[in-house]
C-alpha cells in the first residue's frame, strides 16, 4: 500500500515538472512523448518451448520519463514468469539515465515485490547497458546487469548479441533461488527491419543457471541449462 | 548589345510557354527509382511540363494561407499553402516602395508571415511571440513597411512547422539605382525538401530514435573492407575514437532522402524544372534554399558560375563550379549558357541522399544528362573540433600578442589523431606539426594565452617545420584587450561555460577550426578529385565598402550545441525556454562569435539586423543574414545593434530551432 502511494506521489512530482512548454515561434521544444516497444516477442522453435517477451514503454520529456518495462514467459507448465517495474527515469549524463521505482514479480509464486534504483544508457563502443539493484522484503537484494550491441549487417538486417546475469543476496527456496551469481543468459537475435519499427528475427537464446540456484534446479529434476531457437520480431511506436 | 541594366524577368504569372499545360501527374516509386541517374526524363517532361513559379510585382499584395492537398510521391498529402501555391507566389518589390502585404489565415492554427532577410521594423517581421502575436485563424494581418534594400530573398512562416509543409516564397527586390549585375534574363531557383510524413512525426521519431532517417551507417561490411585497405590495427585505432565518443562519421544529415523529395520551385525531380535562354545571354539564377532541414551542394556541369551577391547582397565577383547553401541562405550567380546547349542545374543533399534538378535549355526539347551524386561524405575528426592540422592559423589575427602564452612545451607528436577529446588525453603518434601554418599570422597585440596546448603529448614531433618567420607584429592596431580588429574575427579564447555540461550537451570542441576557408564536409576534396572550385566564405567579399567601419566594442561567444543521442539542441547548452535574452545596446558595434560544438552544419540566422561576416578583408566586409556554422568549427561576424525592438536569432534547420534559438532586445 505505501508503495502504491510512494508511486502515486512519484506520478504527480513528474507531472509537476513536466509542464508543457509554450509553443513560441519555432515550434515545442520539447513535447509530451511516448514510446512503446516490444523489444522481444518471441516463441521456441521446439513445441515444448515457451513464449516469451521483453517490453517497454516510456511516457515523458527528453530528461524525465516515466517508465514501464516487463518481462516474462508464457507456457503450459508451471513454469511462467512474469515482472513488471514501473521507474522514474531522469538524465544525469549525456547517455545516461537513472531510474528509480518499483518492481513487482508476479509469476512465479509466491509473488515478492522490490524497490529499483538502476541505470540505464549507452556505453562508449555502443552497448546498451542497463543495470538495476533490486531491494526487497525480508531484506532481500538482487542484481541485474544486462548489455546489448547491435551489429549492423547492412543497414537492415542487425546482429545483436545480448548477455544478462542475475545475483541475489540470499536464497530464496521458495521461488528456487540462490544466493550469489544465479544465471546467466546469452542471446543472439538476428532481425531484417522491414522498416524501423517492426522487425522479424531468428534467434538462439542460452541459459545456465549457477550456484545454489542451480542446486535447487537439480534437487527439482530440472535441466540447468537451456538452449533455445527462437523466432519472433521486435517492434515500437 | 543588350544594355548594362536590362533586366528581362522571365518569371511570370501568365503565359509562360511551359506553364500553360501544368497538370496533375502522379509518379510511381519505380518511374521515380528508373529515373535517377539516366539522363532528363524526357518523357515526363514531354508529358507534364514543369511548374515555374508564379509572380505577383506591385505595392499591394494578398495573401492568403490555406491548407491544400499536394502530391509529389505518388501519394498525396496536405500541404500548407498561400495563394493554393506551392511554393508560395514569387513576391517582386522595388527598392524605396513602401509594400502592403494582408495575409489572411485560412488555417485552423496561429500562422504567420516572417520575410527573411528584410530590414523592416521589429513588429513587421513576424515572428510571434516577439513584437507581432501571430495572425489568428480567419484573421488578416497586414504588414507594412518600406523596402529599403534590393537583391534575392524569400518569405515563410515561423509558426509551428508550416514552413516543412510548403509555406514558403521568394521576394525579388529590384534596386532603386541601376543594378552593378548585367544579365539578360533571370529566374528564382527555390530549393526545398517535402516529406509526406506531417512535421511533429518527424520531429517525434527523432527524438525516439536519433538515426531513424539514417541508413548510412557503418556495418560490418565496412568494417571488413577497411580492414582489407588498412589493416587491423589502423582500422580499429581509426574507429575507437568515434565508437569511444558514441558518435557517428555518418551523421551528416537528422532528416534524409529517404523522407524526403527534393523540389525545385516545387518541382519533384523525376519532373524536373525547366527554363529557357536564348543566344548571347547572361543568365542570373538567384538560388534560394527554402528547406526545412536540407543544405544543397550546387553545380551546373559545364558552366562556371559567377556569383554575384550572398543573402540578397552584392559581392565582388567570384567565379566557382560549385556552392554549398545552406537552409535560408541565397546565391545569386550569373551564367552564359551556349546556344544549342541544355544545362543540369543539379543541387544535391549535403548527405548525398537525394537531389533535385532543373533543365536550362536554349531549346525546349534539348535536355542535358543528370550527373550521378558526389560520393557520399564521412565526418573526419576536425569535424569533433579536435584535430590539430585542422587548425587554421593562417589567417589569424592576435591584438596584443605574447606568443610566451603558447605552451608548446609538453607537446608530443608521432603519427595520427587525437584519442579523446579532452587535451589532456591527447596523444599524436606520427602528427604532423609543420602542417600548422602560423607564416600568415598577423599579431596585433593579442593574447596567445587562450590557447592551452599545455597538457598536449607530442612524441616524435618535429617543430622544425613551423614556420613563425613571416609573423608581422603590429602592437600599435591592437583594440580593446581580446578582440581582434574588425574585419578579421575573434582572438578570444574559446570558453566553455558551465551551462554546456550536463545531459543536454555530448560535445564540446576543444580546438575549434576556422570555418572560413573551409568548403565543407563532403566539399573539400572536390578541388583536387574534380578540380570543382568551391565557394568558401573566405572567397566572398562586399561589393559596397563596409557601411560600419567602428572596431566591435565588445564580443559574444555563443556555442551551439546539442545531444545528438536525445535529440535535443540549444545555445550555449541552455534552450531557448529557459534562456534570457541577449541584450544588444541600440547603436553599438559588436562581435558574435559562434563556436559549433556538434557534428551537424547549423545555418544561424540573426533577424532585424546583417551579420557580417568577417572574411578577413575589413574593407569589405559582406553582409548576410544566415550563416553556415561548420561542424568542430568558429566563425566570427559583426553586428551593429541598429534595430530597436526584439528579434529571433535561431538555427535555421526547422528541428533545432524549437532549442537552438534566442531572443534578441536592442534598447
Ligand atoms: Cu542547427
Amino acid at each position: 500500500m505505501n508503495k502504491t502511494n510512494l508511486m502515486a506521489l512519484g506520478l504527480l512530482s513528474l507531472s509537476a515538472t513536466l509542464t508543457s512548454s509554450a509553443v513560441f515561434a519555432g515550434g515545442n521544444d520539447d513535447p509530451l512523448l511516448t514510446k512503446v516497444m516490444l523489444d522481444q516477442f518471441e516463441k521456441g522453435v521446439d513445441p515444448q518451448d515457451p513464449t516469451q517477451f521483453s517490453a517497454q514503454a516510456w511516457l515523458g520529456y527528453d530528461l524525465n520519463k516515466l517508465w514501464l518495462k516487463t518481462e516474462g514467459e508464457y507456457s503450459n507448465s508451471d513454469k511462467q514468469d512474469l515482472e513488471i517495474q514501473a521507474l522514474y527515469s531522469t538524465a544525469i549524463a549525456p547517455y545516461w539515465d537513472v531510474q528509480f521505482g518499483i518492481k513487482t514479480h508476479i509469476k512465479p509464486t509466491p509473488n515478492r515485490n522490490w524497490a529499483v534504483i538502476g541505470v540505464q544508457g549507452l556505453a562508449p563502443y555502443f552497448f546498451d547497458i542497463d543495470a538495476a539493484l533490486f531491494i526487497g522484503e525480508q531484506s532481500r537484494t538482487a542484481m541485474r546487469l544486462s548489455a546489448e550491441y547491435e551489429l549492423l549487417i547492412t543497414q537492415k538486417l542487425i546482429l545483436t548479441p545480448e548477455v544478462e546475469v542475475n545475483l541475489f543476496g540470499k536464497d530464496d527456496a521458495e521461488l528456487g533461488i540462490g544466493s550469489g551469481l544465479s544465471d546467466v543468459s546469452a542471446g543472439l537475435r538476428l532481425r531484417y527491419e522491414i522498416v524501423r519499427e517492426f522487425a522479424p528475427y531468428i534467434g538462439v537464446d542460452w541459459r545456465q543457471k549457477l550456484g545454489n540456484t542451480a542446486d535447487y534446479a537439480r534437487s527439482e529434476g530440472e535441466d540447468t541449462q537451456e538452449t533455445q531457437f527462437v523466432i519472433g520480431f521486435r517492434a515500437w511506436f | 548589345m543588350k544594355s548594362q541594366y536590362m533586366i528581362k524577368p522571365m518569371i511570370q504569372t501568365t503565359n509562360s510557354e511551359l506553364n500553360n499545360s501544368r497538370r496533375q501527374f502522379v509518379f510511381g516509386a519505380s518511374a521515380m527509382l528508373a529515373l535517377m541517374s539516366i539522363p532528363f526524363p524526357k518523357n515526363a517532361i514531354a508529358n507534364v511540363l514543369s511548374q515555374s513559379l508564379s509572380q505577383l510585382s506591385g505595392k499591394v499584395f494578398d495573401l492568403s494561407i490555406d491548407y491544400k492537398m499536394v502530391n509529389f510521391t505518388g501519394k498525396s498529402a496536405r500541404a500548407t499553402v498561400v495563394n493554393q501555391l506551392l511554393p508560395a507566389p514569387l513576391l517582386r518589390w522595388k527598392e524605396g516602395e513602401t509594400v502592403t502585404l494582408r495575409v489572411k489565415n485560412n488555417l485552423d492554427h496561429d500562422s504567420s508571415i516572417h520575410w527573411h532577410g528584410i530590414i523592416l521594423p521589429t513588429e513587421m517581421d513576424g515572428v510571434p511571440g516577439f513584437s507581432f502575436d501571430g495572425i489568428k485563424p480567419g484573421e488578416t494581418f497586414e504588414y507594412q513597411f518600406t523596402v529599403q534594400q534590393s537583391g534575392t530573398y524569400w518569405y515563410h512562416s515561423h509558426s509551428g512547422y508550416q514552413e516543412q509543409t510548403g509555406l514558403f516564397g521568394a521576394i525579388v527586390i529590384d534596386p532603386a539605382t541601376p543594378d552593378p549585375v548585367i544579365y539578360d534574363r533571370d529566374y528564382v531557383i527555390m530549393l526545398s525538401d517535402w516529406s509526406d510524413e506531417a512535421p511533429e512525426n518527424i520531429y517525434a521519431k527523432l527524438k525516439k530514435q536519433a538515426d531513424y532517417y539514417n541508413y548510412r551507417e557503418r556495418t560490418v561490411m565496412d568494417f571488413f573492407s577497411d580492414v582489407n585497405k588498412n589493416g587491423l590495427a589502423n582500422t580499429w585505432n581509426a574507429r575507437s575514437l568515434w565508437n569511444n565518443a558514441r558518435m557517428s562519421d555518418r551523421d551528416i544529415s537528422d532528416v534524409t532522402g529517404s523522407t524526403y523529395t527534393y523540389l525545385m520551385n516545387g518541382n519533384p525531380p523525376q519532373q524536373g524544372w525547366q527554363g529557357l535562354f536564348e543566344q548571347g545571354e547572361k543568365v542570373r539564377l538567384r538560388f534560394i534554399n527554402s528547406s526545412a532541414m536540407t543544405i544543397f551542394d550546387v553545380r551546373i556541369p559545364g558552366l562556371k558560375m559567377s556569383v554575384v551577391a550572398s543573402d540578397g547582397q552584392n559581392i565582388q565577383p567570384v567565379s566557382v563550379d560549385e556552392f554549398r547553401i545552406g537552409v535560408a541562405e541565397t546565391y545569386d550567380v550569373v551564367i552564359e549558357p551556349e546556344v544549342d546547349n541544355a544545362y543540369c542545374i543539379f543541387a544535391q543533399s549535403i548527405d548525398r541522399t537525394g537531389f533535385t534538378v532543373g533543365n536550362l535549355t536554349s531549346d525546349a526539347s534539348l535536355h542535358a544528362p543528370i550527373p550521378p551524386m558526389d560520393p557520399r561524405p564521412v565526418l573526419g575528426h576536425s569535424d569533433m573540433g579536435m584535430d590539430m592540422s585542422g587548425m587554421d592559423h593562417s589567417k589569424m589575427d592576435m591584438g596584443g600578442g605574447d606568443m610566451s602564452g603558447m605552451d608548446h612545451s609538453k607537446m608530443a607528436m608521432g603519427g595520427g589523431d587525437m584519442s579523446g577529446m579532452d587535451h589532456s588525453k591527447m596523444a599524436m603518434d606520427g602528427g604532423d606539426m609543420p602542417s600548422m601554418d602560423h607564416s600568415k599570422m598577423v599579431m596585433d597585440g593579442g593574447e596567445m594565452s587562450g590557447m592551452d596546448h599545455s597538457k598536449m603529448a607530442m612524441g616524435g614531433g618535429d617543430m622544425s617545420g613551423m614556420d613563425h618567420s613571416k609573423m608581422a607584429m603590429d602592437a600599435a592596431k591592437a583594440t580593446v584587450s581580446g578582440l581582434g580588429l574588425a574585419g578579421f574575427g575573434s582572438n578570444n579564447e574559446i570558453k566553455h561555460i558551465n551551462t554546456e555540461f550536463g545531459p543536454q550537451v555530448d560535445m564540446r570542441a576543444d580546438a575549434p577550426k576556422s570555418g572560413l576557408h573551409d568548403p565543407g564536409i563532403g566539399l573539400r576534396d572536390h578541388q583536387q578529385q574534380f578540380n570543382r572550385k568551391v565557394l568558401t566564405y573566405g572567397d566572398i567579399k562586399g561589393l559596397h565598402p563596409t557601411y560600419d567601419t567602428r572596431q566591435p566594442s565588445r564580443e559574444i561567444q555563443l556555442h551551439l550545441t546539442g545531444n545528438m543521442n536525445r535529440y535535443m539542441w540549444s545555445v550555449n547548452g541552455v534552450k531557448f525556454m529557459d534562456a534570457a535574452p541577449l541584450e544588444f545596446e541600440y547603436g553599438e558595434r559588436l562581435r558574435i562569435t559562434l563556436v559549433n560544438d556538434t557534428m551537424m552544419t547549423h545555418p544561424m540566422h540573426l533577424h532585424g539586423m546583417w551579420s557580417e561576416l568577417e572574411t578577413g578583408d575589413p574593407d569589405f566586409i559582406p553582409r548576410k543574414h544566415t550563416v553556415l556554422v561548420q561542424p568542430g568549427s568558429k566563425i566570427s561576424y559583426l553586428v551593429t545593434a541598429d534595430a530597436k525592438g526584439q528579434w529571433a536569432y535561431h538555427c535555421h534547420l526547422l528541428f533545432h530551432m524549437p532549442g537552438m534559438f534566442r531572443k534578441v532586445v536592442v534598447k
